[in-house]
C-alpha cells in the first residue's frame, strides 16, 4: 500500500488507508477470534491458533477465512475461548480434536456445534451467540469489546476500527486547550485507584510553563488478581498508545513513557511493536500527520516493585534512582521527572481517551452516575462462577456483578464478602451488595475502587486470613521510607497472626484498630495510608469473627490452621486406607480393631485426608 | 513572602520555607527524629507530622517535608496528631527502646505503656547517617538496601567500603546511638527515669511559665 511505505501526511491520508482497508475487510468477513490472552494460553490455544490454521489450509480456505488471535475476550474461566464470525457464534473449552469440526460444521455450513457452546452454570441454559450469555449481556464493553475484532499486532485492524480518528480530529480540528476542556466536560476519572479528575491533572500541566513536558502512561499493575491493565495492553495497545498521544498533545508534553512493569513481557513484546508500528505510519515522531507537533514515545520497565506504581516512585523509578515515594507537593505537574512537569495517567483512563474525543464528551456522558461516568473494567476472581475481565457501567451493583454476570457463587455456595481495590481496598458483606459501585460509595463504605481488582469470597473463607494475606503482601511490598508503614504494618500483621493462632485477646483487638488508623493517618503514601484498609473493614463488619478467634478459639471459616482439627467417623469410614496411604505427615494410623485415627499431635492440618476421603468420613472441626 | 495561618495566627514566611522551620520560627515545638538542620529532609520518622487543610477536610503530613503554600491552613497540636505521635512512639518503644532520645520522647508525650511484642532492634532507619555521610561527609559509603520489612544501613554488597574514612559522622547523628542510655532491662520497655524532664509548668507554679500557646505539654495532658 503507497501509504504504509510513505507514511500518513495528513488525516485525510489516514481516512484513505481506512477506506482501503474496510473494503478489504468487508471480502473477508469470516474469521474466528482465538483468544490469545494469558488465562487461554495457559489452556492450550497457540496450539488451537495453529491447528485451526493447519485445517483452513488442508481444506484450501486459508484466503477466505481470517484467524484473529486476539486479547482477551473476557471469559477466561472457560478458555480458550473462540468466537465465530459474522455470526458471533461463541465456542468454549475448545480442544484441538474440536477444530475439524468447528471449521466443517460451523465455518463453511453456518451450523452450531452443540457441546462446545456455553452453558449456564445456575441454569443450565446453553447459549449459541456470545452476545447473549449474561456474562456478556450485562456488561458494556466499550473498551474491551474491541478485543473481538482487532488483532493487537496489527495497527492497520486498529485503523480499519477508526482507530486514530480520535488523534487525528484532536490535531487538526481542536487546540489543545479544547482538548483538555472535553475531557473535563467528561468528568472522566483516573481509572488507576483514587479517581482524581483527568481533565484537571492536564489542565493543570497545560498551563504549567516549562520548556519540555512529560506525559507518562502508569503500566505497573501490581494488585494480587487484578489483570486489566494487562489485557488492555496485550489486546489493544494502540487504544493506549493514542490516548497517550492526545494526552501528549494536550498537556503540551512532547515525550511520552510508558512504566511499565518487568513481569509483563508479552504486553511490553506487543507495546513496542504498536509504537514501532505507528512511527512507520507517521502517527508518532517528528510533525505526526502533518500537524506540526513533534511527539515521542519510549518504554521503560520496572524492576518489580509494588510501589512504583506510586507516581513520586514511579518518577523516581525512571530516572534511575530508587523507587521510593516522596511526600507531595511539591506535585508533579510542578516538579516531576527530570524536575519537568509531568502527567501520570493509568492504562485505562487513557484508554478511554480515544473514545470521548471521538464520540464526544457527552456521549460518555451517558453511562455512569453523575460523580463517576463511563465504564470501568474489573477482574472478577475468587469463588464466583464466571471468572474474568468485565466491564461494566459505573453505578452498577455489586449483586448485578458477581450474580448475573458472574454466574453466582462457584459450587452453590454462598456469598460472604467481596473484596474490591487490591490490598489497598477493603471487604464489603451481603449489606454492600445492592449499593452502586462508585468511587464514593465504594469509598463511604471503607473500600475503594483501586485499578479494578474485585474478589468473590464465600463462607469457606476466613476474613482474618483474608486480612493477613494482604498484610504480608504489603509488608513485602512497602518500600520501607517511612516508619508507621514499614513497623505499622509488620505490627498489625504480628497481632492478626496472632488472633487467628487463637492468641489474641480483647485489648489487642483494639490495639489493631488504634494502630491502623494511626498508621492510616501518619503514613505518607497512598500504600501505607490504605495499608490498614483490609485489617479495618475486615474488623468493622466481621467483628464477630475475629472475636470467635480470640474468645471461643474458633475459626468459623474452618481455615485457621491451629484452630482447626480433623477425625474420622468411624460410622462412615469403610477402613479403605486413603487417608493413611497419601498423609504427608504419617499422621494417621490403624488402631487395634484396624479403624484409621489422626494422631493430633503429627498433623499438620494440610486437609489431604479429607480431600481424599471417598466417603465422607473425614470431619473437620 | 507566603501568607497562611498557623494555628489559628495568621503568619508570613519565605518561599521555599518548611512547615516544620515555620513552626520553629514561630517558637512552636515539633518533634523529629530524622530531621537535622544541616541535612535535606526526608520525613521517615513521622513524628513532625501536622495537620493541614480546613477542619473537616484536613489531612496530616510530615511538617520537614512540606512546603508553606499560599493560603494554607495548618494545625501543630490537634487531638488526631497527639493520637497518631503516641501510638508512633510505642512503635519506636516496641523497636528500639535502649535509645535515650526514644526514651525522652516517650517522657514528654506521656507514653507509659507499650502493648507491642518488644523487639530491641538498634536502628529505626531514619536515615540521618546516610544523608550525613552524603550530604556532610561526601563520602556516600553507606546508603539504605532492601525494602519495607528488610530495610537496612549497609555499604555497598555488604563489602567493607574504601570510601569510608571513619569519620564518625553516622554514629554522631545516629539517635539511637548517640545517646544510648542504660535503658530499661530486657523484659521492661520503659524506664520513665527521665519524666523529670518535661514538667507541665503549672503543676509547680502559680503562674504559667511559659507562655507559648498551645503548649505542648499542657495540650496533650488536656487531650489524654
Amino acid at each position: 500500500m503507497r501509504n504504509l511505505q510513505a507514511g500518513l501526511k495528513s488525516p485525510a491520508d489516514l481516512e484513505l488507508m481506512r477506506k482501503r482497508l474496510k473494503e478489504a475487510r468487508g471480502r473477508r468477513e469470516n474469521y474466528l477470534a482465538v483468544c490469545g490472552d494469558t488465562g487461554c494460553t495457559v489452556w492450550g490455544s497457540n496450539t488451537i491458533k495453529d491447528s485451526l490454521q493447519d485445517c483452513l489450509k488442508r481444506k484450501g480456505f486459508l484466503e477466505k477465512v481470517d484467524i484473529k488471535f486476539t486479547g482477551c475476550l473476557g471469559l477466561c474461566e472457560s478458555g480458550p475461548v473462540i468466537i465465530v464470525f459474522p455470526q458471533e457464534i461463541f465456542y468454549q473449552k475448545v480442544k484441538e480434536a474440536d477444530i475439524e469440526e468447528i471449521i466443517d460444521k460451523t465455518v463453511l455450513k453456518g451450523e452450531v456445534v452443540e457441546r462446545l457452546l456455553y452453558e449456564d452454570p445456575t441454569s443450565g441454559q446453553k447459549y449459541i451467540y456470545a452476545s447473549d450469555i449474561p456474562f456478556y449481556k450485562n456488561q458494556v464493553r466499550v473498551l474491551l469489546g474491541n478485543n473481538w475484532i482487532n488483532d493487537p499486532n496489527s495497527i492497520e485492524d486498529y485503523i480499519a476500527i477508526d482507530g486514530y480518528k480520535a488523534l487525528g480530529r484532536a490535531l487538526t480540528e481542536m487546540s489543545p486547550a479544547e482538548v483538555v476542556e472535553e475531557i473535563k466536560i467528561s468528568h472522566l476519572r483516573g481509572r488507576g485507584g483514587a479517581g482524581f479528575p483527568t481533565g484537571r491533572k492536564w489542565e493543570e500541566c497545560y498551563k504549567a510553563s516549562s520548556d519540555h513536558k512529560y506525559i507518562i502512561c502508569n503500566a505497573d499493575e501490581g494488585d494480587p488478581g487484578a489483570f486489566m491493565d494487562r489485557s488492555l495492553l496485550e489486546g489493544n495497545p494502540h487504544a493506549v498508545l493514542e490516548g497517550l498521544i492526545i494526552g501528549g498533545y494536550a498537556v503540551g508534553a512532547s515525550e511520552g513513557i510508558i512504566y511499565i512493569r518487568a513481569e509483563y513481557p508479552t504486553a511490553v513484546d506487543k507495546l513496542s511493536l504498536a509504537i514501532n508500528n505507528a512511527e512507520k505510519l507517521g502517527l508518532l515522531g517528528e510533525n505526526i500527520m502533518g500537524s506540526g507537533f513533534n511527539f515521542y514515545v519510549s518504554i521503560s520497565i520496572g524492576a518489580g516493585a509494588f510501589v512504583c506504581g506510586e507516581t513520586s516512585a514511579l518518577v523516581s523509578s525512571i530516572e534511575g534512582k530508587v523507587g521510593e515515594p516522596r511526600q507531595k507537593p511539591p506535585h508533579l505537574v510542578e516538579r516531576g521527572l527530570w524536575n519537568k512537569p509531568t502527567v501520570v495517567n493509568n492504562v485505562e483512563t487513557l484508554a478511554n481517551v480515544p473514545y470521548i474525543i471521538l464520540n464526544g464528551a457527552g456521549e460518555f456522558c451517558r453511562t455512569g452516575t453523575k460523580e463517576s461516568r463511563g465504564t470501568k473494567i474489573f477482574s472478577l476472581v475468587g469463588k464466583v462462577n464466571n471468572t474474568g475481565l468485565v466491564e461494566v457501567p459505573l453505578g452498577i451493583t455489586l449483586r448485578e456483578i458477581i450474580f448475573e454476570i458472574g454466574g453466582g457463587i462457584k459450587d452453590g455456595g454462598k456469598f460472604k464478602a467481596v473484596q474490591t481495590g487490591g490490598p489497598s481496598g477493603g471487604c464489603l458483606p451481603e449489606m454492600f451488595l445492592d449499593s452502586p459501585v462508585d468511587f464514593e460509595e465504594l469509598k463511604a463504605a471503607g473500600s475503594m475502587m483501586g485499578s479494578g481488582g474485585m474478589i468473590v469470597m464465600d463462607e469457606e473463607t476466613c476474613m482474618i486470613d483474608v486480612a493477613r494475606y494482604f498484610l504480608r503482601f504489603l509488608k513485602d511490598e512497602s518500600c520501607g521510607k517511612c516508619f508507621s508503614c514499614r513497623e505499622g504494618i509488620s505490627r498489625m500483621l504480628e497481632i492478626a497472626d496472632s488472633i487467628a493462632r487463637g492468641t489474641g485477646s480483647l485489648e489487642e483487638l483494639e490495639l489493631l484498630k488504634e494502630l491502623g488508623s494511626a498508621v492510616k493517618d501518619s503514613s505518607m503514601c497512598g500504600l501505607g495510608q490504605s495499608s490498614a484498609n483490609p485489617v479495618l473493614s475486615t474488623i468493622r463488619y466481621f467483628e464477630d469473627e475475629y472475636k470467635d478467634h480470640i474468645l471461643e478459639n474458633k475459626c468459623p471459616a474452618g481455615v485457621c490452621r491451629e484452630l482447626i482439627s480433623f477425625d474420622i467417623d468411624s460410622v462412615f469410614c469403610n477402613t479403605c486406607g486413603a487417608c493413611i496411604k497419601n498423609c504427608p505427615a504419617s499422621a494417621v494410623c490403624e488402631d487395634k480393631e484396624g479403624q484409621p485415627v489422626i494422631i493430633q499431635e503429627a498433623c499438620s492440618k494440610c486437609g489431604t485426608c479429607l480431600e481424599t476421603c471417598k466417603h465422607g468420613a473425614v470431619l473437620k472441626r | 513572602m507566603i501568607n497562611m495561618i498557623l494555628n489559628g495566627l495568621e503568619i508570613s514566611v519565605e518561599k521555599g520555607t518548611t512547615l516544620l522551620e515555620t513552626a520553629n520560627f514561630y517558637g512552636i515545638e515539633i518533634p523529629t527524629l530524622c530531621h537535622d538542620e544541616g541535612l535535606s529532609s526526608y520525613g521517615a520518622c513521622r513524628l513532625c507530622l501536622v495537620e493541614v487543610g480546613p477542619p473537616g477536610r484536613s489531612w496530616l503530613v510530615s511538617s520537614c517535608t512540606y512546603p508553606a503554600r499560599e493560603g494554607l491552613v495548618v494545625r501543630t497540636h490537634t487531638r488526631r496528631i497527639a493520637r497518631a505521635r503516641r501510638m508512633l512512639i510505642e512503635l519506636y518503644l516496641a523497636t528500639c527502646p535502649s535509645s535515650k532520645t526514644i526514651q525522652d520522647l516517650a517522657c514528654q508525650f506521656q507514653v507509659t505503656a507499650v502493648r507491642f511484642r518488644q523487639r530491641h532492634d538498634d536502628c529505626i532507619l531514619c536515615g540521618l547517617c546516610v544523608r550525613m555521610c552524603d550530604e556532610q561527609m561526601q563520602a556516600k559509603a553507606i546508603g539504605l538496601v532492601d525494602r519495607g520489612a528488610d530495610r537496612r544501613v549497609a555499604t555497598p554488597f555488604d563489602k567493607k567500603s574504601e570510601q569510608c574514612r571513619l569519620c564518625g559522622g553516622c554514629q554522631y547523628i545516629c539517635p539511637a546511638c548517640q545517646a544510648r542510655c542504660q535503658g530499661p532491662q530486657e523484659e521492661n520497655p520503659i524506664c520513665n527515669a527521665c519524666l523529670n524532664l518535661a514538667p507541665p509548668c503549672l503543676e509547680e507554679y502559680e503562674d504559667a511559665m511559659c507562655y507559648m500557646d498551645p503548649c505542648v505539654a499542657c495540650e496533650l495532658k488536656g487531650n489524654n
